[in-house]
């Protein structure tokens, strides 16, 4: 199910815990899970439960409760725009509606190609910084203005 | 012991107490939905939000803790305002389709939203709507909107049937209950859920949309189904049973049952009941009068005995028959001159009769379970064999009990066990002996004779230590145990064990009135339920017996039921092998239409009344035994009620049997010899353990009920040249199936799983004997 | 992104962005020297207690609880594993400081909880970090890895006979993970749904065992309360509001960002520091601390200083250090909205009027904002947060009533105005205008 690498991750983020308290890694073993498969199918989520040795419930109840975790298949660049007040007074909206137009595509929705995902996003904690992306829940952009946006986009290959 | 005042009801609470805890000793009432007081607290509802004196904020009282001097208003101002407002949200998204609603009539919502809800709703938007569910046979989810997100159905599963099947997906007003990728909720326990159901989310499946509440009518009566004789009601419409639920009793099921229970009741309304006795005449089945038939029987019967004696003539009843069944089938038998009586159909090794200090039972009461330091089960499926023991255990567990298992598979019981000792049937003898040897050693004392060669192990000796240690403890032997063929060594190896360790020693019990039957003298003073078949008779009578399904081995039930003269086939089923071999069939009344009297393992005498009239000319089976006795001018046969019948059994008003005792006298350790070749393990699987359960359309399509497999540890897999999943021809004696292999790494090495009581595993021999397996 | 301006900064003091968060950078300015000393000085845990008492440090999460309380909590004497827990879940609209913290001055964290480990007897430590900052989280698990290197955490620090492991758990998108249970449940691996309290976590927190969790901010100033003594610290700020503190400035001012500066100080010189409204445009209101604090107008707030006890005051709270300031462009309506959509959107669900009200407020504002808003809608509205308040089992309720309460209350008019004309009193074409996105507009 998984790759070598993706298992040894798994197993240093189970090493943080108390040996009883495995379950306690879901989360990182979750995103790493997506990182390695792009999203997180059903699959994946029963193989880290397996893994874990919790019950599949209980990792889908993490997995559907947390909003970075995709339990749809998404783009190869899924990107988040912060939209709540503090980034909408510096342009969060308006950076949101920009991304849209210049992707053609509305919040949740993936280009044709299969390259872009958009997500509406919550408080990122990086509100001095507004417009804020965050692209493929890694990676941080901060004062996304529309060259920024043409810039983000065109590297974005 | 702390002081509280409710609505100016004073109370003294022990410790630790909540607010609910003391409004339920004082008698007042807080609306509430989340709380139940077998689940943990959850305190999401809000809906039994209070005042208390001092809080600036209404309080939930499920979770608030009472403090000495508290003063708590329900109805205050403060407090009706809070639940009025919690109400009010709880109704802005729920459906008004209580007209259509299968919970109607018995819905908290709605008998709540009468007292606290509002007139009319305030909330103009729209309403949410949640997606319909599948989640198998029994529990029906097809209006998820219905929800108020409670979670006793989450926590049900994580807390009382041990499985998370059911959980809470996503969040805020998308929160929703569902199964991991819509699967099936396969939990033996899974009905309970739709009782804790506060609202018409998850409804029963079977009785859906077949009677509104208040048309039905609710009677008391005891589960025929396992050893705990859990407590029911049964719920009638129109002499039919609409639905069978759980009558709340601390002491023997708390307020559960098991799905067996539950929905078996399908099978009572089906075209399956036999309705007509009926005599065979030319090789041409013939409807006729009882009269008639029971002429037929007694005169058979009578005659059979008068030419070849009394030692040709047989009785082989039901375990889960009534205690008045069982001791009159026995009457009729002595009167008869036979000692031919047995109620243990899957028992192969009768080492202990005679040999029994008393009626054996489970050692202890099921209420004391719960305080056990300390708890060996030997030979059993737990889970499966008894739901609400393992049940007990499983809470035990979690909080100090240390729970062992030695069996013959490994499958998860959902409990936390502290040591699992998985062998091949053949070894349960040996490594019962190694505890024992691990407990005299650990103790410094003697060795009991005859364990010489027994090897100890790390986990006998981790047992052992188990047993050892703390006030209470027990050691439990189950079904696998009781029909075992070393089923003496076990029991007296079970002994030495409790003389050295002080664990209590019991039974699990492997049907509802076992003990009935000890205590009702069904014993054999002739021929045992194996030897009246091994050595054939003339003459049998069957009571609610189907030998294909429920013997220990049908093969050589059936060679001898086929040269009988005369076989009477009582029962509330239509059999079609019975067709063939019987020459009577007897329609006798199931526990729903019979007044009687069930045993439970823990020696509890539970007597009960029929509840819907009998189906048809079917008659209670006593009432059919005692006219039985009439025909054949048997004295004593004088009974009014099945109250006489007990009583002359039992004594007037025993609440429990006498004489428990599960001492041996004069049987010393011999183990026995290792076996060569491969072994079958056959269990009974929860759904067709009963003729009720067989014809249950709703069990059989529960995970449960599929068909048996050949299932097969991997390593033996390929020790035999089997690939997994192809057909495979099972053989035992002269008797074979066509099956599936399966792999199963729970079986241990040199064992075939293939289960019991099944129509395609009918044509096989010992439960525990050996067996082959190749290629089909 | 650095800070942005200081007066009498502590934290982050002589920072240097990027470029000087790592341990020799930090052991240059004096880092570890506390742990040090504590450690070398056998010093009690009542004395460390003690210090932190005398600085009257509040949390810097938001409830703005006194630190050295909530430590004295712990059970002294509790037989088993006690656990330190730090809230890095900053996710609360309007707040980035502790994302400023973590990035260029992460081994004042570790050292603060070390110190805070030790105080009350923990052997083991959690720093819950927001999903959404997965670089930061990166960077404070590398400067784990270099603490760990050193011997400031794990088995025998320093040589001593204390013990203390620490690890960095990352959350994956939920708001309310910032609320203490449901952050230790969302340790132990589940759905971040707070517990209801009692039991509170000093009893029966992370595995069941005695817990304290406090928030990034507060863990960075222990360090620097020792070394400067608990009295220095508290006069930095003014009675009973010890000690300089961040605030997250964002909005419509020229320079949003970070600044450090004494509690009591006016609002008015923040704004100042952070070179006034964009545009010049006339300030309209203030959100002082977070998202979830009620909205003062202009006039109450240019009035106020910014500490606990006058933001308090002024009707609102100073939350945990976020001013959101909005100018003459803002639709109230609109704003609060993106602001009802987001408590809605991040109630976990568990509680009935959380999950329900939160939903039907939303959809009651999100329908006077669409002109479809009915004349008794704010009574409604009113009281529907009445019956949220005060009522769940966390204070998610309470921090969705509260925007709407004081939306309503300060700015009725604007409200009434929508319901009556089916739009917005402030003209479309100048609504937002201030936001600065195509550069034209600032």
């Amino acid at each position: 199910m998984f790759s070598a690498e993706t298992l040894q991750k798994f197993a240093r983020e189970v090493a943080k815990y108390p040996v009883d308290q495995k379950q306690s890694a879901v989360m990182a073993c979750l995103a790493h899970a997506q990182e390695e498969k792009g999203w997180l199918p059903p699959e994946a989520i029963e193989a880290v439960a397996v893994y874990l040795g919790m019950p599949p419930m209980a990792a889908y109840e993490v997995a559907s409760f947390y909003n970075m975790y995709d339990l749809k298949p998404v783009g190869k660049y899924k990107i988040t725009v912060c939209t709540n007040l503090p980034c909408a007074l510096s342009g969060g909206y308006h950076a949101g509606e920009y991304v849209q137009k210049k992707l053609g595509i509305g919040y949740g929705e993936t280009t044709p190609d299969g390259k872009f995902t958009l997500k509406e996003g919550e408080c990122m904690g990086a509100c001095g910084d507004a417009p804020v992306f965050i692209v493929n829940n890694r990676s941080m952009c901060s004062h996304m203005h529309p060259e920024q946006i043409d810039k983000l986009l065109e590297e974005c290959k | 012991m702390l002081e509280i005042e409710i609505d100016g009801k004073k109370a003294q609470v022990p410790d630790g107490s909540t607010v609910m805890d003391a409004a339920q000793q004082v008698g007042v009432y807080i609306p509430h939905f989340c709380y139940h007081k077998k689940l943990s607290i959850a305190a999401n509802c809000r809906m039994c939000l209070v005042q208390v004196e001092k809080a600036p904020k209404p309080l939930p009282a499920c979770a608030t803790p009472v403090t000495n001097g508290m003063k708590v208003f329900t109805h205050s101002e403060l407090a009706v305002k809070a639940q009025k407002g919690v109400m009010e949200f709880l109704l802005i998204n729920h459906p008004l389709d209580c007209p259509i609603c299968d919970q109607g009539g018995e819905c908290q919502l709605q008998d709540m939203s009468v007292g606290y809800g509002p007139m009319k709703s305030r909330y103009t938007e729209e309403k949410h709507v949640v997606f319909h569910k599948n989640v198998g046979p029994l529990i029906s989810m097809e209006e998820m909107s219905r929800c108020i997100h409670c979670t006793r159905c989450v926590r049900f599963g994580q807390e009382i049937s041990g499985i998370m099947e059911l959980g809470m997906a996503n969040r805020n007003m998308h929160s929703e209950i569902t199964t991991f990728l819509g699967r099936t909720v396969d939990s033996e326990l899974s009905g309970n859920m739709i009782d804790l159901c506060p609202v018409g989310a998850l409804t029963s499946k079977p009785f859906r949309y077949t009677a509104r509440s208040w048309e039905l009518q609710r009677r008391k009566s005891v589960s025929p189904h396992d050893s705990v004789g859990a407590n029911l009601v049964v719920q009638v419409k129109h002499d039919n049973v609409m639905r069978v639920l759980p009558r709340e009793n601390e002491e023997v099921n708390e307020c559960w049952i098991s799905d067996k229970e539950r929905f078996s009741y399908q099978a009572l309304n089906s075209d399956q009941r036999l309705t007509k006795p009926m005599v065979k005449q030319g090789g041409e089945w013939k409807e006729c009068d009882w009269n008639v038939a029971l002429d037929y029987v007694a005169h058979g019967l009578k005659d059979v005995a008068r030419t070849h004696g009394g030692d040709a003539i047989a009785a082989l009843a039901n375990p889960a028959s009534t205690l008045e069944e069982l001791y009159l089938l026995g009457k009729v038998f002595k009167g008869l001159g036979s000692g031919n009586v047995d109620f243990r159909p899957r028992q192969l090794d009768f080492g202990s009769d005679f040999k029994r200090a008393g009626t054996p039972w489970l050692g202890l009461k099921l209420a004391e379970i719960k305080d056990l330091d300390a708890a060996l089960v030997v030979g059993s499926f737990l889970r499966k064999d008894h739901p609400l023991i393992a049940q007990r255990l499983r809470q035990a567990a979690k909080k100090y009990t240390k729970v062992s298992l030695l069996s013959v598979t490994s499958d998860d019981q959902l409990i936390q066990l502290h040591a699992n000792l998985t062998v091949a049937p053949s070894q349960l003898a040996q490594s019962l002996a190694a505890v024992v040897k691990s407990a005299a050693e650990l103790k410094g004392a003697a060795m009991p004779a005859g364990l010489e060669g027994v090897v100890v192990c790390e986990t006998s000796t981790k047992i052992a230590r188990s047993l050892l240690e703390g006030e209470k403890r027990a050691v439990f032997l189950g079904n696998v145990a009781t029909q075992s063929a070393q089923a003496t060594q076990l029991h007296a190896l079970a002994l030495e064990l409790g003389k050295l360790t002080g664990a209590t020693v019991g039974f699990l019990g492997e049907a509802a009135n076992v003990v009935g039957g000890h205590a009702g003298w069904a014993l054999p003073s002739g021929a045992n339920a194996r030897q009246m078949f091994e050595q054939p008779r003339k003459a049998y009578f069957l009571l609610g017996i189907e030998p294909e399904f429920d013997y220990g081995n049908p093969q050589v039930a059936f060679e001898a039921l086929k040269q009988a003269s005369l076989v009477v086939f009582a029962s509330a089923f239509k059999n079609e092998l019975a067709l063939d071999y019987a020459d009577v069939i007897l329609p006798i009344a199931p526990y729903t239409e019979t007044a009687g009297t069930f045993v439970n393992i823990e020696g509890r005498v539970q007597s009960f009344n029929g509840v819907a009239k009998a189906r048809g000319d079917a008659r209670p089976a006593w009432k059919v035994l005692r006219v039985l006795g009439n025909v054949l001018a048997l004295d004593g046969f004088a009974y009014e009620s099945s109250e006489a019948v007990r009583d002359e059994v039992l004594g007037k008003g025993a609440e429990f049997v006498g004489n428990l005792d599960n001492g041996l006298n004069g049987v010393s350790i011999s183990l026995p010899a290792a076996v060569e070749g491969l072994q079958r393990i056959a269990d009974v699987p929860i759904h067709f353990a009963d003729a009720m359960a067989r014809r249950s359309p709703a069990l059989q399509q529960t995970a449960d009920g599929v068909a048996p497999t050949a299932r097969i540890n991997e390593h033996t897999l390929v020790q035999l040249g089997l690939a997994a999943g192809a057909q495979v021809r099972v053989k035992q004696g002269n008797g074979e199936t066509i099956l599936v292999a399966k792999a199963d790494n729970n079986v241990p090495l040199g064992c075939v799983r293939v289960a019991a009581a099944h129509v395609t595993t009918a044509a096989l021999g010992e439960m525990f004997g050996l067996i082959s397996v190749e290629r089909a | 992104m650095a800070m942005l301006g200081s007066i009498n900064g502590v934290l982050m003091e002589g920072l240097d962005g990027d470029k000087t968060w790592r341990l020799q950078d930090y052991v240059a300015r004096g880092g570890y020297s506390q742990l040090r000393r504590i450690l070398e000085n056998k010093l009690s845990q009542e004395d460390v207690i003690g210090e932190v008492k005398k600085s009257v440090l509040r949390g810097r999460g938001g409830a703005g609880f006194p630190t050295g309380l909530k430590w004295s909590f712990m059970p002294r004497s509790f037989p088993g594993d006690k656990y330190i827990v730090c809230n890095t879940d900053e996710g609360e609209p309007g707040t980035f400081k502790d994302r400023d913290i973590m990035a260029y001055n992460p081994h004042a964290v570790i050292e603060g909880m070390a110190i805070a480990a030790y105080a009350m007897g923990a052997t083991r430590g959690y720093n819950y970090v927001h999903g959404e900052i997965w670089e930061i989280y990166q960077r404070f698990e590398a400067a784990l890895d270099e603490a760990r290197a050193a011997g400031f955490i794990g088995q025998k620090i320093l040589g001593s006979e204390f013990s203390f492991e620490l690890f960095a758990h990352h959350g994956y998108g939920a708001y309310i993970c910032g609320e203490e249970t449901a952050l230790l449940e969302s340790i132990e691996g589940k759905k971040g749904q707070p517990r209801f309290k009692p039991p509170f976590p000093a009893s029966f927190g992370l595995y069941g065992k005695p817990t304290t969790i406090n928030n990034t901010e507060t863990f960075a100033s222990i360090p620097f309360i020792l070394k400067m003594g608990g009295e220095e610290f508290l006069n930095l700020g003014k009675p009973n509001n010890g000690g300089t503190k961040l605030f997250s400035v964002s909005g419509h001012v020229n320079r949003p960002g970070n600044y450090e500066i004494p509690l009591g100080t006016p609002f008015a010189t923040l704004l100042e520091m952070c070179g006034g409204m964009r545009g010049g445009r006339k300030l309209k209101a203030v959100i002082p601390g977070g998202s979830s604090a009620p909205v003062m107008p202009a006039n109450v707030i240019m009035d106020c200083t910014m500490d606990y006890d006058s933001i308090s005051k002024g009707g609102s709270m100073l939350g945990s250090g976020a001013v959101i300031v909005m100018d003459e462009t803002v639709c109230m309506v609109k704003a609060l909205e993106r602001l009802s959509f987001f408590y809605h959107e991040e109630s976990c669900g568990q509680c009935t009027p959380c999950r329900e009200g939160t939903a039907w407020m939303y959809k009651v504002v999100h329908r006077i904002e669409n002109g479809l808003g009915k004349p008794e809608d704010l009574d409604l509205l009113n009281s529907v947060l009445g019956n949220i308040a005060g009522r769940t089992i966390c204070a998610l309720g309470d921090a969705a009533a509260f925007p709407v309460q004081s939306f309503i209350k300060h700015f009725r008019s604007e409200f009434e105005y929508h319901i009556e004309n089916k739009t917005c009193l402030v003209p479309k074409d100048v609504q937002w205008a201030g936001s600065g996105f195509h550069k034209a507009s600032v």
